[in-house]
C-alpha cells in the first residue's frame, strides 16, 4: 500500500467496486494515465467503462469530424446537429464523458498515431488504439516497447458480430489469489508483430477462426491503402484471393478460414451495439487488471463473435 | 451490425424492461443503439450515491430521482428518436397483469433480487411471452432464455434461499464474524433502538431463563436518572461482561470450543465521559441523519481501518449517545438500515466487541457494513457485457431462432479458454410446479397449524404469491383482493385463525387444497398430509413443502453448528432481502449448471468424469465441458463480502 488514503468521496462513489478489487487497486485506478486513439463504438464503450471506475486521466484522439458511420454505435456523441459544430468526433466524447465522473481528467490531443513521439507515449500507463492500419498498429506497439517504463499496449476492433482484442503487457508481474494465499505471478508478451509472425504452422490447436480473417483483411486493407474497416461486397473477391496466397505461403489448408466468415466481414465492417458492449466491457476488465496488478490478464488475443456467442481467448506467442 | 431480418425483428418489437439499475442502464443504452424503437421500463428505485460508480445514465444531481424516469431521459438525449415509456413503480403492482405483459414482445430482466424475479417469471409464462433473465456479481455473470414450453423456466431449478444462522450461534456461540455482525443488528440494535415490543433472544442463552429475563427487562431502558453516558456503558457491561460470564458458567458449552472473554467497560475506558474532540456540535446544523456520525464527533475517518477494541468501545459508547440526543424521534421504531451511518457505525462497534470477545478476527467499518446490509458488489463492466449479451439473446427470441438461443455465463477465470461460455438451454423440468401442473406435498399438522400459518409460511413466504386465493374444492377458504365484501373478508380473517381441521371445510390428512394467486395466474395442488412431529431445528416452519425446493447459500453450516443441547429452536434470517440497489442475487441459478470455480480456472478436459455434462456448444470439438455441481460461484460471492 502506498499509505495514501482514498477520500471520504471516493469511499462513497466506488463503494461497490472498492468490495470487488479492494481499496489498494481503487488508489492505483485513480493515479494512470490512459490514451485511447479511434473512438468508434467499442472503443466508447470501453471509455465509459474506465471513466466509471475512477482512472486518473484520460486522453482521446480522433481528428475525425461527426458522420452518420461515427454515430452509429457510440453513444458519447448527441445527435443534435447544431451542437456539432465543426467538433471532432473526440471532442464530442469527451464532452460527455466528463460527465460521466467529474474526478476523472478526459482531454483531447490532435494528431495521428503514427505521429506520436516517445515524448508524449511516456506519460501514459495504458494506450489503446482503434480502426488503426496494421503499420500504425506495430509502431505504436514498438514505440511503447521501447519506452522507459513499462506501458500496456492494445488494440481493439468490432466488425459485423465479431471483435477482437490483442493485449501486450510486455514483461508482467501481478498478484494472485490462490486460496486464501496470495502469489507473485509473471508473464511475458510479445509485441503485435511478433504474435502475427508466428507460423501459423506452430499455432496450438484450433485457434480461433477470426484470429485468421482478421489478418487476411487486415493485409487485404493495408494492400489496397483503405482505412480500417473500408471494405464491401465487391472487394470480396480481391479478400478471398489474397485469403488464398496467404494459407499457400504458410502452408496451411484453405479450407482453414472459411469464405462465409470472411464475406460477413468484408460486407458488413460496421459495428453492432451490442457486441461494442461485450468488447468494450473484457476490454475494460483487463485494464482495470493490468493498472491494478490484480488478477490473472488474458494473454494475448481475445474474440468474441455473437453467431456462436464464445467469448474466447487465445495465445498466439513465438513457441520458445 | 444487424443484418436485415434482425433489423425487422428489432423495428417491430416492443420490449419491457424491468430494472433500470446496474443492468438496466447498460441495457437500456444497447437496446437503443441497436435499434430498438419501443422501449418501456418499470423500476421502483431512485438513484443512490453508491449507484452512480456503473449506472452511468445517471448523475450526482439525480440523487433521490426515479431509475426509471432519469435513464429514460439520459438515452432519449442521445437517441431521441426511440420511444420510452418509464414507469416509477413496482412491477408486483397490480397494473401490471397479465394483459399488461401480453402487448410485449419479450421481456428483459435486469432485477435484483429473486421475489421480483419469480414474480416476473410468473407473468411472462401467463401471457406466454419469452423472458431473458440476467445476473451479476463482480466480475461473474450469466443472461439465460425463457420461452414457455421451449426451454426451463426461471423457477424450474431451485434456488439458494437467503442464509439463516441457528440462533445458539449467534446468542452465544459466535465463530465468524458475521455471527457476531448479525447478534448485533439482529438482537443488540433492534431490542435498544427498535421496537420493544418485538420478540428477541439477546438473553436466551442463560441457562437459568428466570432470572436472566427479569434482569434484562430493566437493563435495556434508560433511566430517569441516569446519564447516557452511564446507560451506555451498564449496557456494554450487561452484553459484553455479564452475559459472558453467565454463558461461561454453562460449562458443557465451551468443552470443544474456546472460551470468551468477558469484557468490562471499565477496562478499556477511562472512568470520566469519553473525550470529545468538540466535532460533534457540527452534527447539530443540519437535520440530515448520515451526518450525524459517532465517527466524526470522534475525530475517526478511514472506514477501512480495522479500529482497536478501546475505539469500538468508544464508538459504541458514543453511538448510543448520539442516538439518545440527536435522533431521541427513531429510538424505539429503527430497523437497521445499511444506509444509516450511525446505525452501521453502531453494529461495526458491538460487532467487533463481540468478536474480540470470541477470540474472531475484528473487521474495518467498510467491511461490516458490507456484511450487515448483504451489499452486492458490482462492477460497470460485467454489466455492459452482460447487457449487449441480453440484446443477442432477445434479438434471436424476435426471430424465433429457438436453435441458437444460449445461456451464457460470464465467467472470471477462463474454462477451456473461453470468458464468455454460451451453454445450450435446459429443457422445461416435468416436475416444476410453476410451469407445470405437478402437484406438491405438504406435511403438517392438521390439527395444531392455522390456516394464517399455512398462508403466511408457505403460500406467502415458499410459493411466493402475492394474491393468494385458497381453495378446497368448491369451498373458498381464503382469498386476498381490494374487491371483497366486508362480511368476505371478516369470514377469511376468521379462517386464518382457526386449526386446519376445524375449518368450515376441514383441511385434512389426503385433502387436496387448490392454491392460486390471480394476478401471477399461478395455480398448482397441494396435497395435504398430517403429520404430528416436526423437528424444531431442521424444520422450524413446523410444516414441509415437497416437490418445491431450496438450497442453501452454505450447505451444512447450520448442522454442523448445531446439537449443542441449548435452548433454541428458531433460526434468525439473516438478512432480509437481497440488497435492492443492485443488480443481483444470484449469479448461478440451477444446481446442475453451478460454475465451480476451481474446476473453471483448470483444463476442464481432464475432468471428463463428472456425473452433470451438459454439453457445451463448440463446432468441432466433442470434449464436454464439465459444470460442476458444487457451489464455488457462490461461495466466491460470499469470500468476497
Amino acid at each position: 500500500m502506498d499509505g495514501e488514503e482514498l477520500t471520504e468521496q471516493e469511499t462513497q462513489l466506488y463503494d461497490r467496486q472498492i468490495r470487488v478489487w479492494g481499496a489498494d487497486a481503487q488508489r492505483r485506478l485513480s493515479k494512470a494515465h490512459v490514451l485511447v486513439c479511434g473512438m468508434k463504438g467499442a472503443v466508447a464503450e470501453f471509455c465509459k467503462n474506465i471513466v466509471l471506475a475512477g482512472i486518473g486521466s484520460l486522453t482521446l484522439v480522433d481528428n475525425r469530424l461527426v458522420t452518420e458511420e461515427a454515430l452509429s454505435a457510440n453513444f458519447l456523441i448527441p445527435p443534435d446537429e447544431g451542437v456539432f459544430g465543426g467538433k471532432t468526433v473526440a471532442e464530442l466524447c469527451c464532452d460527455s464523458l466528463k460527465d460521466f465522473n467529474p474526478m476523472v481528467r478526459v482531454s483531447v490531443i490532435k494528431g495521428e498515431p503514427s505521429s506520436f513521439n516517445e515524448e508524449f507515449l511516456k506519460t501514459f500507463d495504458v494506450i489503446v488504439v482503434s480502426c488503426c492500419s496494421l503499420a500504425e498498429k506495430k509502431s505504436v506497439n514498438e514505440k511503447c516497447r521501447k519506452l522507459p517504463k513499462r506501458t500496456s499496449f492494445y488494440t481493439v476492433d468490432c466488425r459485423d458480430s465479431c471483435g477482437e482484442i490483442f493485449v501486450d503487457l510486455q514483461d508482467y508481474k501481478y498478484a494472485k489469489k490462490k486460496l486464501d494465499d496470495t502469489v507473485e505471478c509473471q508473464l511475458s508478451y510479445p509485441s503485435f508483430e511478433e504474435s502475427i509472425s508466428v507460423r501459423w504452422k506452430a499455432h496450438p490447436r484450433k485457434v480461433s477462426k477470426l484470429f485468421y480473417a482478421l489478418r487476411v483483411i487486415e493485409r487485404f486493407e493495408e494492400a489496397e491503402r483503405r482505412n480500417p474497416g473500408e471494405t464491401s461486397i465487391s472487394d470480396l473477391p480481391g479478400v478471398l484471393k489474397l485469403k488464398k496466397e496467404m494459407c499457400e505461403s504458410q502452408s496451411v489448408n484453405e479450407a482453414h478460414i472459411p469464405n462465409a466468415l470472411l464475406e460477413r466481414l468484408v460486407t458488413n465492417p460496421t459495428e453492432f451495439p451490442p457486441v461494442c458492449a461485450v468488447i468494450g466491457g473484457i476490454l475494460g476488465q483487463e485494464v482495470i487488471k493490468a493498472i491494478s496488478g490484480k488478477g490473472d490478464p488474458l494473454k494475448n488475443f481475445f474474440y468474441f463473435d455473437a453467431v456462436d456467442g464464445k467469448g474466447i481467448i487465445e495465445d498466439i506467442s513465438s513457441q520458445p | 451490425m444487424a443484418s436485415q431480418q434482425q433489423l425487422s425483428a428489432i423495428k417491430g418489437a416492443k420490449v419491457l424492461m424491468v430494472g433500470a439499475g446496474g443492468i438496466g442502464c447498460e441495457l437500456l443504452k444497447t437496446l437503443a443503439l441497436s435499434g430498438f424503437q419501443d422501449i418501456h421500463i418499470i423500476d421502483m428505485d431512485t438513484i443512490e450515491v453508491s449507484n452512480l460508480n456503473r449506472q452511468f445514465l445517471f448523475r450526482k444531481s439525480h440523487v433521490g430521482l426515479s431509475k426509471a424516469k432519469v435513464a429514460r431521459d439520459a438515452v432519449l438525449r442521445f437517441r431521441p428518436n426511440v420511444s420510452i415509456t418509464s414507469y416509477h413503480a413496482n412491477v408486483k403492482n397490480q397494473e401490471f397483469n397479465v394483459d399488461f405483459f401480453k402487448q410485449f414482445s419479450v421481456v428483459l430482466n435486469g432485477l435484483d433480487n429473486l421475489d421480483a424475479r419469480r414474480h416476473v417469471n410468473r407473468l411472462c409464462l401467463a401471457a406466454d411471452v419469452p423472458l431473458v433473465e440476467s445476473g451479476t456479481t463482480g466480475f461473474l455473470g450469466q443472461v439465460t432464455v425463457h420461452v414457455k414450453g421451449k426451454t426451463e423456466c426461471y423457477e424450474c431449478q431451485p434456488k439458494p434461499a437467503p442464509k439463516t444462522y441457528p440462533v445458539c450461534t449467534i446468542t452465544s456461540t459466535p465463530s465468524k464474524f458475521v455471527h457476531c455482525i448479525v447478534w448485533a443488528k439482529d438482537l443488540l440494535f433492534a431490542k435498544l433502538f427498535g421496537d420493544k415490543n418485538q420478540e428477541n433472544d439477546l438473553n436466551v442463552r442463560s441457562s437459568d431463563p428466570a432470572s436472566s429475563s427479569d434482569h434484562a427487562e430493566d437493563i435495556f431502558e434508560l433511566n430517569k436518572d441516569e446519564t447516557i453516558e452511564h446507560y451506555g456503558r451498564r449496557v456494554f457491561d450487561h452484553v459484553f461482561g455479564y452475559n459472558i460470564e453467565v454463558a461461561l458458567s454453562n460449562e458443557d458449552t465451551w468443552k470443544n470450543r474456546n472460551k470468551p472473554r468477558p469484557i468490562y467497560s471499565r477496562d478499556i475506558l477511562p472512568d470520566e465521559p469519553t473525550k470529545q474532540n468538540g466535532n460533534a456540535d457540527k452534527n447539530c446544523a443540519t437535520d440530515g441523519q448520515s451526518l450525524i456520525s459517532a465517527m466524526a464527533s470522534l475525530g475517526m475517518k478511514n472506514p477501512q481501518e480495522i479500529w482497536s477494541l478501546m475505539e469500538n468501545s468508544r464508538i459504541f459508547i458514543e453511538a448510543i449517545k448520539l442516538f439518545f440526543t440527536k435522533r431521541e424521534k427513531d429510538v424505539g421504531n429503527l430497523a437497521f438500515d445499511k444506509d444509516d451511518q450511525l446505525a452501521v457505525e453502531f453494529v461495526t462497534a458491538a460487532a467487533n466487541i463481540r468478536a474480540e470477545s470470541f477470540g474472531i478476527p475484528m473487521h474495518s467499518l467498510f467491511e461490516s457494513k458490507g456484511i450487515a446490509g448483504n451489499i452486492v458488489h458490482a462492477v460497470a463492466t460485467t454489466n455492459a457485457i452482460i447487457a449487449g449479451l441480453i440484446v443477442i439473446e432477445a434479438i434471436k427470441v424476435l426471430q424465433n431462432d429457438a436453435n441458437n438461443y444460449r445461456m451464457t455465463y460470464c465467467l472470471e477465470h477462463p474454462s477451456r479458454k473461453m470468458l464468455l461460455m454460451p451453454v445450450e438451454p435446459f429443457e422445461p423440468n416435468k416436475s416444476c410446479y410453476v410451469c407445470s401442473e405437478t402437484p406438491l406435498s405438504l406435511e403438517i399438522n392438521t390439527h395444531s397449524a392455522k390456516l394464517r400459518d399455512l398462508v403466511e409460511k408457505i403460500v406467502k413466504a415458499k410459493l411466493g404469491m402475492n394474491f393468494p386465493l385458497i381453495m378446497h374444492g368448491a369451498a373458498l377458504l381464503y382469498e386476498v383482493g381490494d374487491d371483497l365484501d366486508e362480511d368476505m373478508v371478516a369470514n377469511y380473517n376468521a379462517n386464518l385463525e382457526k386449526v386446519l381441521s376445524e375449518l368450515p371445510s376441514p383441511v385434512v390428512s389426503g385433502t387436496i387444497l387448490s392454491v392460486e394467486d390471480l394476478q401471477q395466474e399461478l395455480s398448482c395442488n397441494i396435497n395435504v398430509k398430517h403429520r404430528d412431529e416436526f423437528d424444531e431445528e431442521k424444520e422450524p416452519d413446523g410444516m414441509v413443502l415437497s416437490g418445491w425446493q431450496e438450497t442453501s447459500l452454505e450447505k451444512g453450516d447450520s448442522s454442523k453448528t448445531l446439537g449443542n443441547g441449548e435452548s433454541t429452536s428458531k433460526t434468525l434470517p439473516s438478512t432480509k432481502d437481497a440488497d435492492k440497489n443492485d443488480d443481483t442475487d444470484i449469479v448461478v441459478s440451477g444446481r446442475k449448471r453451478k460454475l465451480d470455480e476451481a474446476s473453471s480456472a483448470v483444463d476442464i478436459s481432464s475432468e471428463a468424469n463428472s456425473s452433470k455434462k451438459p454439453e457445451v456448444l463448440d463446432d468441432d470439438d466433442d470434449d464436454l465441458v464439465m459444470l460442476d455441481d458444487g457451489d464455488s460461484a457462490i461461495n466466491k460471492k460470499k469470500r468476497l463480502q
